[in-house]
């Protein structure tokens, strides 16, 4: 097709008019792929309304029963320190009250770091939260890990302290 | 009509190959990866509305075929201006031509004008509303045309045309591949740094015909479109969990790049199209996974603790370029296509992650950490190492098709604000991308046959 002399110029069939593409472009809002389930809202709050109302099992009975949901790691870490230990040693005692819950453990990243490593780092996280749980005598299968990498931080800034709360893995019951 | 699906189908893809005048082709060109251009940046280029026999109706969006001659003249000056190549000036500051002008050009109207090149054209309407679009490049000083091109197009198509004359005048005057035609598939992120939408997004290389694929609803990340563009891989979060999906543009329709319950990241097509390279962890361990395009058994290419994650393919398939944190911290290792013969390429301070190797194969582009997350380029031996950006947060290269050009994303300091931004691979003409929205992880397809 790339070039031609006059006398072809008006008849050559030329470009394949980008079918692919242009298909592509028609795609509108009504022809997306089909939507997802809804992600589960890690709901973190620890409101102190109605405590007495509390419900047992519930996630906020989990939050107000355990030392923290969440355990918090070094830049590029995702070893479970001492202090890391005592909180999911927390959580353990929980779900040992409650057998039949199940929790996700949430794993995140700050954003100093490139987006597809961070994914795999939360990974890394959630799972060495995960381990600890279960080297406590929690069954592996009651245990789900997710990585949001670095897409889901908790604090806005962009400095050390901010990252610090950002490396993070959290636990959720799934309710 | 039967005959422009029949177009479209192969008859024009045949005649690609067999350019008339290609004993005309400079046969130097730009060898090596950083050259002097400064002799061809600085042509003077005129390019006058291009010329049409008659001004009718067209159903391309200028809607009529004068019109239309105006448009593609600008978008030919924007691409070659946007992109710091050559001085063009459009049609805006020109004088008009007429039809036969466009193939009998009046040098002496132009010599004045301190112009070294001039590009004229035409448009004409077919009776099934194709247009069909002539692009011709002279030398003003030696009185020659240089090159010229032909284009039959679909109303819709028109602007390809524009970047199919762009690209001749680049190529014939720098000797370098074109790049201009082809398209760019990036994230579109909105809202607050705490709650942002990402969307699948794509476009053409200039910012135009722009599309949402996704709505937002789920987090979208990471996406390559196939070689041919009839597919793109993309992370999504469809099922609350971080997968790979190939979303098939014609039917709109998506498929997980393998069934299995675990995480899967970072997906990337060989040169050919036929596999697909995809991240896998399991048990919080990620290793790089190639299936078949088309479906199949996958195998495993890493086998490492730590995180073996990305992959680019060297351009004739045979090699993979890839990040691991084996060694403790992230580098950048080559293996075989099947896995074998890894080893690191990287020894610089800090890290280095998410490798692209160019499609000219000397070159791998990676984000630098160190410090600032800069772009930077080393040869695939781990030498020569270039930075190319310095700014706070650059990351995730990808290049254009002729691998003089990379774009990536820039994020801002405390906001969070991302956008597309693209340098040349001399470290020149850095500049940022318009999008609708803000915008990251841009993926650049080959150039459309």
């Amino acid at each position: 097709m790339r070039l031609m002399n006059r006398s072809n110029m008006s008849r050559a069939a030329l470009l394949a008019c980008g079918t692919l593409a242009l298909a592509a472009c028609k795609t509108t809002p009504d022809q997306l792929p089909p939507e997802p389930v809804t992600t589960p809202a890690p709901t973190t709050t620890t409101g102190n309304t109605g405590a007495n109302t509390v419900a047992p099992g519930s996630q906020q009975d989990f939050v107000n029963s355990v030392a923290s949901d969440r355990v918090f790691f070094d830049t590029d870490e995702f070893n479970i320190d001492f202090a890391d230990q005592a909180t999911l040693r927390s959580q353990a005692q929980w779900l040992m009250q409650y057998p039949n819950k199940r929790v996700t453990i949430e794993g995140h990243a700050d954003e100093r770091g490139t987006r597809e490593y961070n994914l795999a780092l939360g990974e890394r996280r959630a799972n060495a939260a995960r381990n600890y749980l279960v080297s406590l005598g929690i069954p592996a299968t009651r245990i789900t890990t997710v990585s949001y990498g670095k897409e889901r931080p908790v604090a806005m800034g962009s400095n050390e302290q901010a990252w610090a709360q950002n490396r993070r893995a959290v636990t959720v019951t799934v309710q | 009509m039967l005959k422009s699906a029949l177009y479209a189908a192969s008859a024009a893809l045949a005649l690609l190959a067999a350019p008339v005048f290609a004993q005309d082709a400079p046969t130097g060109g730009l060898t090596g990866s950083v050259s002097d251009e400064s002799e061809w940046q600085d042509l003077g280029i005129a390019i006058p509305a291009f010329a049409t026999d008659r001004d009718v109706p067209t159903p391309a969006a200028p809607r009529t075929t004068g019109a239309l001659g105006r448009e593609l003249a600008r978008v030919i000056t924007a691409d070659l201006k946007n992109n710091g190549l050559f001085r063009p000036v459009g049609p805006d500051a020109l004088p008009t031509i007429t039809f036969r002008e466009a193939t009998a050009p009046q040098y002496g109207k132009w010599s004045p004008l301190g112009a070294e090149m001039l590009v004229h054209g035409f448009v004409k309407a077919g009776a099934d509303n194709q247009l069909t679009v002539g692009c011709y490049l002279y030398d003003i000083g030696l009185q020659q045309e240089l090159v010229r091109e032909g284009y039959v197009v679909s109303p819709g198509d028109w602007r390809r045309a524009a970047h199919k004359c762009a690209d001749m005048v680049y190529s014939r005057l720098s000797g370098e591949d074109p790049f201009f035609d082809s398209r760019i598939a990036y994230i579109a992120e909105t809202g607050p740094k705490d709650n942002r939408v990402k969307r699948l997004a794509i476009m053409d290389s200039d910012g135009a015909n722009h599309s949402f694929i996704t709505s937002g609803s789920t987090t979208a990340l990471t996406p390559r479109y196939s070689p041919d563009y009839s597919k793109i891989a993309y992370l999504s979060y469809k099922d609350g969990n971080p997968r790979i999906y190939i979303y098939d543009i014609a039917s709109k329709s998506q498929t997980l790049v393998t069934q299995s319950g675990n995480p899967t990241f970072a997906p990337r097509w060989s040169p050919d199209g036929r596999y697909i390279l995809y991240s896998m962890a399991v048990s919080g361990n990620t290793d790089i996974y190639r299936v078949p395009a088309t479906g199949g058994q996958p195998q495993r290419l890493t086998d490492t603790p730590g995180i073996d994650i990305g992959g680019s393919y060297s351009p004739d398939g045979r090699q993979i370029v890839f990040e691991s944190d084996r060694s403790g911290s992230q580098q950048v290792y080559v293996m075989n296509a099947d896995g074998t013969g890894q080893r690191r390429i990287s020894f610089f301070g800090g890290r280095a992650a998410t490798p692209e190797w160019s499609p000219r194969g000397d070159q791998i582009a990676f984000t630098h950490i160190a410090g600032n997350f800069r772009i930077a380029t080393m040869s695939p031996g781990g030498g020569n190492l270039r930075h190319l950006t310095d700014a706070w947060q650059d990351e995730a290269p990808t290049w254009s098709p002729n691998g003089r050009i990379i774009q990536f994303f820039r994020t801002t300091r405390n906001s969070g604000q991302s956008e597309l931004w693209q340098v040349d691979l001399t470290g020149d003409n850095l500049r940022r991308l318009d999008t609708p929205v803000d915008a990251s992880d841009p993926s650049w397809g080959p150039v459309l046959p």
